[in-house]
This record gives C-alpha cells, sequence and structure tokens, in this order.
C-alpha cells in the first residue's frame, strides 16, 4: 500500500512552518503505511564550496563530535554540524566526493542517509507520528518537503529499505506501488556501476534515475526513461533542490491526489492527508493523469 | 432536516444512523459537513433519503446504494458508487478511478471528469459524465449507459459486452471488439432521455455512438470444440 505526500511552497509566507504543515500530512497516511516512515527536506541551503551531508549511527549516543574533528583534520575543511537523534548533519567546506571517500573508509558503519546543498533525509522504522516526534518535524523550516509511510510488500522492514530514498545531490524518490522488474534491472545496474543497500524494489527506481542522471539525462528525460524501462505499479514523488516532480505509472493503479493554492502545491496518496492545510477548501484539487510528468520548481 | 458533522462524530455513526432509515423513513433530508476526504460515506443506503456531502469524499462514497440521493459537493475518491443498485449519486466535482464500477441500475452522475476505468463491468447503471473520462472506461461493461460529454481516454469499452457508449468528444482509442455504430433514431431518444434525466444540456446528434462488434464474447459453433 505505502502513502505519499509532499508540500512545496510558491513563496516564504509558510516557510517557517513547513514543518508543522507537513507533520499532521504524514501522520494522516499512517493507516496506508505503519511499518516505517521518512521524510526529505529542502531548506538552510549550504552555497559555494560548501556541501551537507545527512548521517545515520544507529545508536543514539554515537560520538559524533569525534568524528567530525578527526574527519576534518583528515580533509583539512571548515564544518558547522548539528546532531537531530541518531542522526547528524554536517555542512563541510569539501567536495561530496572526497567526504565520501573519508566516510567509506574511516567510519562504514556509519549511513550516508543524503548529500547535497539543501538535502536532508530523516527515516526511521516504526510510526510515523514515532518518527516525526523523534525528528522533531514540526520546528523544521524549509521550502519543500516530501514524505513516505511504508507499508513493506516487496521486502523486509528495515531502515534501509524506508523512504525517501537518496538517487543523487540533493535528489529524493519516494514510491507507492511495486516494481516487477527489479531484480533483473538491479543487476543490469550493478554493472553500471551502482550499488545497492538493500533488496528494495523502490531502491532499484532511485539507482535508476541516478544512473540515468549520471549519464547525462535531465531529470524530465530521466523520468520518460524510467516510464520506458520501469514495469510495474508506481505514483512516484521526487524531490529536487528547487522542488518536486509527479509521476504515475501508465496504468495508474496507485492514487494521487495534487492541490494547489497562490501558496503552495501539496500532493498526496488520498485527499484525507491534505485536510489541516490553510486554505485547502478554496484550493484546486486534482488527480494526476497517468504516465503524465508533473514538476514545479523555484527558479 | 438532520446534520452530521463528521468533525464531531464518526462515519460509523453516519452510516449506522442513515441504515436505521431503512426500515422507516422518518428524517428525508441529511446533511454531512466535514467529510475531509473521508472513505466510505453514506455506503449501503437503502431508503428514499437525500444527503448531501459537503466536501470532498474519500473512497466508495455511496457504495452499494439503493434508492438514495446522494449528491457530493466536492471530488469524490475512487470508487463512487460501485456497485449501486438504484438511486442517484451526483458529483459536482471530479471523481476518481472506478466510478460506478459494477453497478447494477440507477444514475451516476459526474459533473467534472471521472478518471480511469470509469463504469468498468458495469451491470445496468446509467453513467452520465459532463467532462472527460480517463483510460479503460467501461471496461467489460455489460448492460447499461455511459454518456460522456467531454472525451474518452485510451482503450474504451475494452471487451465490452451491451453496454451504450456514447460519447460527444474525441476517443483516444477504442478497447478490444469496441467499435463505433450508427446513431438511430432510437438511439438520439435514448441519449435525450439520459440527458435530461442527469439535467445536462447537450445536443443529442452531436454524439457518437460506440458498442460490442459480438467478436468476443458470443458463442461460435466453430468453436465449439474448444470447451
Amino acid at each position: 500500500m505505502c502513502g505519499i505526500v509532499g508540500l512545496y511552497l510558491k513563496n516564504d509566507k509558510y516557510e517557517n512552518k513547513l514543518g508543522e504543515l507537513f507533520e499532521p500530512m504524514l501522520i494522516a497516511m499512517t493507516d496506508r503505511g505503519p511499518d516505517s516512515a521518512g521524510f526529505a527536506i529542502y531548506g538552510d541551503d549550504v552555497t559555494g564550496d560548501w556541501v551537507k551531508f545527512t548521517l545515520r549511527h544507529p545508536e543514539e549516543d554515537y560520538d559524533w563530535a569525534g568524528l567530525t574533528e578527526s574527519l576534518t583534520g583528515a580533509l583539512g575543511c571548515a564544518i558547522e554540524w548539528m546532531q537531530n537523534a541518531n542522526v547528524a548533519v554536517l555542512k563541510l567546506e569539501a567536495s561530496e566526493a572526497s567526504v565520501r571517500e573519508w566516510l567509506g573508509v574511516n567510519a562504514s558503519d556509519v549511513l550516508i542517509l543524503s548529500a547535497g546543498q539543501s538535502i536532508e533525509i530523516l527515516k526511521e522504522v516504526g510510526l510515523p507520528e514515532n518518527i516525526t516526534s523523534k525528528f522533531n518535524l514540526s520546528r523544521m523550516k524549509g521550502s519543500h518537503i516530501i514524505g513516505h509511510t511504508r507499508m513493506a510488500t516487496e521486502s523486509a522492514v528495515t531502515m534501509e529499505g524506508s523512504h525517501p530514498f537518496s538517487t543523487g545531490s540533493d535528489l529524493c524518490l519516494v514510491h507507492n506501488g511495486s516494481l516487477s522488474n527489479h531484480n533483473r534491472l538491479r543487476e543490469r545496474l550493478k554493472r553500471e556501476g551502482i550499488t545497492f543497500e538493500t533488496e528494495n524494489d523502490s531502491e532499484v527506481a532511485a539507482g535508476y534515475l541516478t544512473w540515468r542522471l549520471n549519464n547525462g539525462d535531465s531529470l524530465q528525460t530521466a523520468l520518460e526513461n524510467a516510464l520506458k524501462d520501469l514495469d510495474g505499479f508506481f505514483t512516484f514523488t521526487i524531490g529536487t533542490k528547487d522542488g518536486f516532480a509527479v509521476m504515475r505509472d501508465p496504468i495508474a493503479c496507485k492514487p494521487a491526489v495534487l492541490a494547489e493554492t497562490e501558496d503552495y502545491v501539496a500532493m498526496a496518496s488520498e485527499y484525507q492527508a491534505l485536510t489541516t492545510l490553510p486554505g485547502i477548501e478554496n484550493a484546486t484539487v486534482w488527480e494526476p493523469e497517468p504516465a503524465t510528468f508533473y514538476i514545479w520548481e523555484r527558479k | 432536516m438532520k446534520e452530521f458533522d463528521l468533525a464531531t462524530t464518526t462515519v460509523r455513526e453516519l452510516n449506522q444512523a442513515l441504515h436505521e432509515q431503512a426500515s422507516d423513513v422518518t428524517e428525508k433530508e441529511w446533511t454531512v459537513t466535514n467529510p475531509k476526504g473521508s472513505h466510505n460515506l453514506a455506503v449501503g443506503l437503502d431508503a428514499p433519503v437525500n444527503v448531501a456531502i459537503q466536501g470532498h469524499a474519500g473512497y466508495f462514497c455511496a457504495g452499494m446504494n439503493k434508492s438514495a440521493n446522494v449528491t457530493v459537493h466536492g471530488n469524490a475518491g475512487q470508487g463512487v458508487a460501485e456497485n449501486m443498485m438504484s438511486g442517484v449519486v451526483r458529483v459536482k466535482g471530479d471523481a476518481s478511478q472506478a466510478a460506478g464500477a459494477t453497478a447494477q441500475g440507477g444514475l451516476l452522475v459526474i459533473e467534472g471528469n471521472a478518471g480511469a476505468r470509469c463504469g468498468i463491468s458495469m451491470k445496468g447503471v446509467d453513467i452520465v459524465v459532463k467532462g472527460s473520462v480517463g483510460h479503460m472506461s467501461c471496461f467489460m461493461g455489460q448492460s447499461g449507459s455511459l454518456v460522456v460529454c467531454g472525451d474518452a481516454g485510451e482503450a474504451l469499452g475494452d471487451s465490452l459486452y451491451e453496454v451504450h457508449i456514447y460519447v460527444k468528444g474525441s476517443v483516444k482509442s477504442l478497447g478490444a471488439d469496441c467499435i463505433e455504430k450508427e446513431m438511430r433514431a432510437e438511439h438520439i431518444e435514448e441519449l435525450t432521455g439520459l440527458l435530461a434525466k442527469a439535467g445536462v444540456e447537450e445536443d443529442p446528434a452531436a454524439f457518437t455512438r460506440y458498442g460490442s462488434a459480438r467478436q468476443l464474447y458470443t458463442f461460435k459453433v466453430d468453436n465449439a470444440s474448444a470447451y
């Protein structure tokens, strides 16, 4: 089943309330996905030569101070960082590749949830309400956010199998549905150098987009190719640095509803998740067409 | 008039109160406020009551309806009026997928657009859509009528039995065994009646009729050895 939700602000009116507006949307989709939940929030950007990482360690009392000290010592770079439960957000004046390489060698028990200049991914096994309170979602600010509540069908209930999946710098994907050709496609993508953490079908969709984008596709072209190469049911919401995109498969078995006002565009699996948004009574509400690409981005 | 505010009561309480009208109608007019996309609103009614839902409805609204007149003042989610037996269900906005699925009688009017699979496996209902319908509409439709004042998506009437389909706009593609048919006087008459019943002002002569070529479902003696 699974539930997906997204909220994109068209102006700065609600930027300070993004988390507060989004929390009830995610919790409203608990019936569709009580196994695990997560969200990707965009905001608090770094610029220039800085990069932002969201890192996770299974233990709440992990020594993040020690890690950041060793990391900055080795790379000789400036850093700002903060801890949120068992996750840390690091902002570094370094290249993404150099940080990834150092972490791979020196901190293999630390999982990279996201990397980019804006994105932060937070996800966990359990009920959506537990995850939003654990990470204090209601206090978060930003320009847009997408989230997912999972009812596992194709693979185990694990943190690694929960959404959103990072698909590259500042990109992520949430998926409602099930892919039927994920095993063969995973093998093909492995040969192309894409690595996978799980047996999850949605991770293959994420890996597929990463591969297409690495090969020079625009987001739109990558999604058009996904329509040809992915077999199965899907409603995707894809977070980008400047906005989000929504796409459903041609059969359109999986639900989706969009709502737009002058202040925001919201997406959800069901309208129930949108009812707490300001001005929703007068929003334009519609169902996205099958095999059609919708994108909203701030320029 | 009886008002049910779903901000303070549950869908179960609403449906129970409506079901109690089946034995004896004590309240003819019902209004439901704050539906907020709830599923299963006004499901399984079996009494000649009028129910107005003031807002968007979730899945299966007015499912299995018998005798009642249900109006959604907003959009309806998947499966509105599914398996309806009689009565009238009217959606003032859009309807999602599988509107009127398997419905056996009554009238379903959608004033906006309907999503994919509108009237899938319909068995006698009349459906009038003022806007357009999505792909695979009327798939395996057995009897009744589907009127579309806008356009129809891909594979209209795939594997069709005996539903009468009337479309005013374009049809993206016809499904297997669905063909365009001649609009004879009896069809103009039928369509005029359906449009009037639905309260929709359109010129019946502007519509094209589609129906079954009867090549898929009919028994052919040449194939007898296959059974």
